[in-house]
């Protein structure tokens, strides 16, 4: 906030000289590193293969219409796979994050010194790891399929959920909490009554958002080979099979397309 | 009869919210607490109860010690403890009858809470105490659709159901217009008078405690000041709870509103 005193009148503007030359400075600098990455960049580009890029582009785009429809039988399964990786990942994911929230929230935690670390320590590790990577180290451990990479998907759940969990824990309402407690209510009865109803809405909430995310994420998984309908992606891309591509596209916007309404309808139910 | 000895209470940052308070409440007394924010008036409360544990002295409600107790024998006298919040402090997603319910909590199961089977004469007297506060067809609502003072009725319920020996209220009014406060108030009081329950209500209101309560005792800087009848407390004793203002109409307002009562 800049007053200065101009012939006897006070005059206002937003910054004084001082930090609007800092803020002058500041997009200078951020100005240089951009072109120079530019630079950069484009020195490192092969201009030949950015000029082709439409033209192939293109030409796929034209090898890929129309989409090879009859290849919708084979699909129908791995289809019915990634949807119960998404789904069964979800719950699995919810049965471990919900112990572990309890345990991470500072107000719930039973020891905040050696419980609580505990919990933020799973929470950060199984989030800190894409679900392609758990899925690339679980078909080594427990084979192909989709066993693994239901296994992946929760176990790359179990931090996302309980960090979003724990928060709406912390965040709810003490007083009545304490009213509950003021009754001579045991400490399960006060989780049960105080505390699960103020939660229960933010539970549901994460419960088919993560459902939607995992629903995309397993969509990829087959890619090495921890099943659904990313393993006939790969095989389509591999033998340049485009029109099966394109169909393989086309199936997973729409069950994305799905996924999202009925996210949208489960939430619009509960609050 | 509830029995202060001593009692007091120094927070971890140092605050001394309570010094040495010797308070005896009998069966049947509604007792106001007043003082200016800050006073120790909540802290008090919770003391009793040990939402708040005491840092020394001792609370005993007839002939048991409540501060000696043990978590088991703690959640065991809490229930003849009832608690009223300035905010009601309901739970906002649970229907009316069972936020009522919850105050059997302590003497029903877990699992029979959990699954809300709770004994027929529980519902019973919710019934029973609900169509007392004026609220029967709301059982069903969710508690976070009523009104304050409907809310705070819900609240009373809650308490009483619990068949307390002793009532902790906690600003019963501070949330509510001028006409539902004196319900409540009222209410609150009746309700004392049927079960001879004793009861200690925080209050900021020092007009609405004079109207409704026998007896008052003032709080300042964690130490009672003032312990007397609503007609000692003159404009000097409110300057000592509260410090200097000009209390004269604060009293004159009081004696107006005591005569329009009257005449209604």
């Amino acid at each position: 906030m800049a007053i200065s005193n101009v012939d006897g009148q006070k005059v206002w503007q937003r910054r004084d000289r001082n930090t609007q030359f800092k803020i002058w400075f500041a997009w200078f600098i951020g100005t240089a590193v951009f072109m120079w990455c530019w630079q950069q960049i484009s020195a490192a580009t092969t201009w030949q293969f950015f000029w082709d890029a439409p033209r192939i582009a293109a030409d796929i785009g034209g090898r890929a219409v129309p989409p090879r429809w009859s290849y919708m039988d084979k699909l129908w399964e791995p289809l019915w796979d990634t949807l119960n990786i998404a789904t069964l990942g979800t719950v699995l994911a919810l049965m471990m994050a919900v112990p572990v929230a309890f345990m991470a929230a500072r107000n719930t935690t039973p020891s905040a010194l050696f419980v609580r670390p505990i919990a933020l320590l799973i929470i950060v590790s199984t989030r800190s790891i894409n679900s392609l990577i758990w899925a690339l180290l679980l078909v080594k451990i427990l084979g192909p399929g989709v066993f693994a990479g239901l296994v992946a998907i929760s176990i790359r759940s179990i931090g996302f959920c309980a960090k979003l969990l724990y928060e709406a824990i912390e965040e709810i309402d003490e007083t009545q909490v304490e009213a509950i407690t003021a009754t001579g209510a045991s400490r399960w009865q006060v989780m049960a009554y105080g505390i699960v109803p103020q939660v229960l809405p933010a539970f549901a909430g994460i419960a088919v958002f993560r459902w939607d995310i995992n629903l995309r994420e397993s969509t990829v998984l087959g890619l090495v080979g921890a099943g659904g309908i990313g393993l006939q992606l790969q095989g389509s891309l591999n033998t340049l099979a485009w029109p099966q591509v394109s169909l393989i596209l086309l199936v997973i916007l729409f069950a994305v397309v799905v996924s999202e309404w009925v996210s949208a309808k489960v939430r619009g139910a509960i609050i | 009869m509830l029995r202060l000895k001593k009692l007091t209470k120094i927070y971890k940052t140092g605050d001394r919210a309570l010094n040495d308070v010797d308070l005896e409440v009998p069966t049947g007394q509604v007792l106001a607490l007043i003082g200016p924010s800050g006073a120790g008036k909540s802290t008090l409360i919770r003391c009793i109860n040990r939402l708040v544990e005491p840092t020394s002295g001792t609370v005993e409600l007839g002939d048991v010690e409540l501060t000696g107790l043990g978590l088991g024998g703690l959640r065991k006298e809490r229930r003849r403890m009832g608690m009223i919040f300035q905010e009601y402090a309901l739970v906002e997603r649970l229907t009316v009858m069972e936020n009522v319910l919850s105050g059997r909590l302590g003497y029903v199961g877990f699992w029979r809470s959990f699954l809300r089977k709770y004994p027929q004469k529980d519902v019973d007297e919710a019934f029973r105490l609900l169509d007392r506060v004026g609220l029967v067809e709301m059982a069903d609502k969710r508690a976070d659709e009523l009104s304050g003072g409907q809310r705070q009725r819900v609240g009373i319920c809650r308490a009483l159901i619990q068949n307390p020996s002793v009532l902790l209220v906690d600003e019963p009014t501070a949330s509510l217009d001028p006409k539902t406060s004196r319900q409540i108030m009222r209410l609150i009081v009746e309700l004392c008078k049927e079960r001879e329950l004793a009861a200690i209500v925080n209050i900021h209101d020092v007009a609405l405690a004079q109207m409704f309560v026998s007896r008052i005792v003032g709080l300042k800087l964690g130490t009672m000041v003032f312990d007397g009848t609503p007609a000692e407390l003159t404009e000097g004793v409110l300057t000592r709870i509260y410090g200097d203002e000009d209390w004269s109409e604060t009293i004159q307002k009081v004696e107006d509103e005591d005569e329009m009562d009257a005449a209604q």
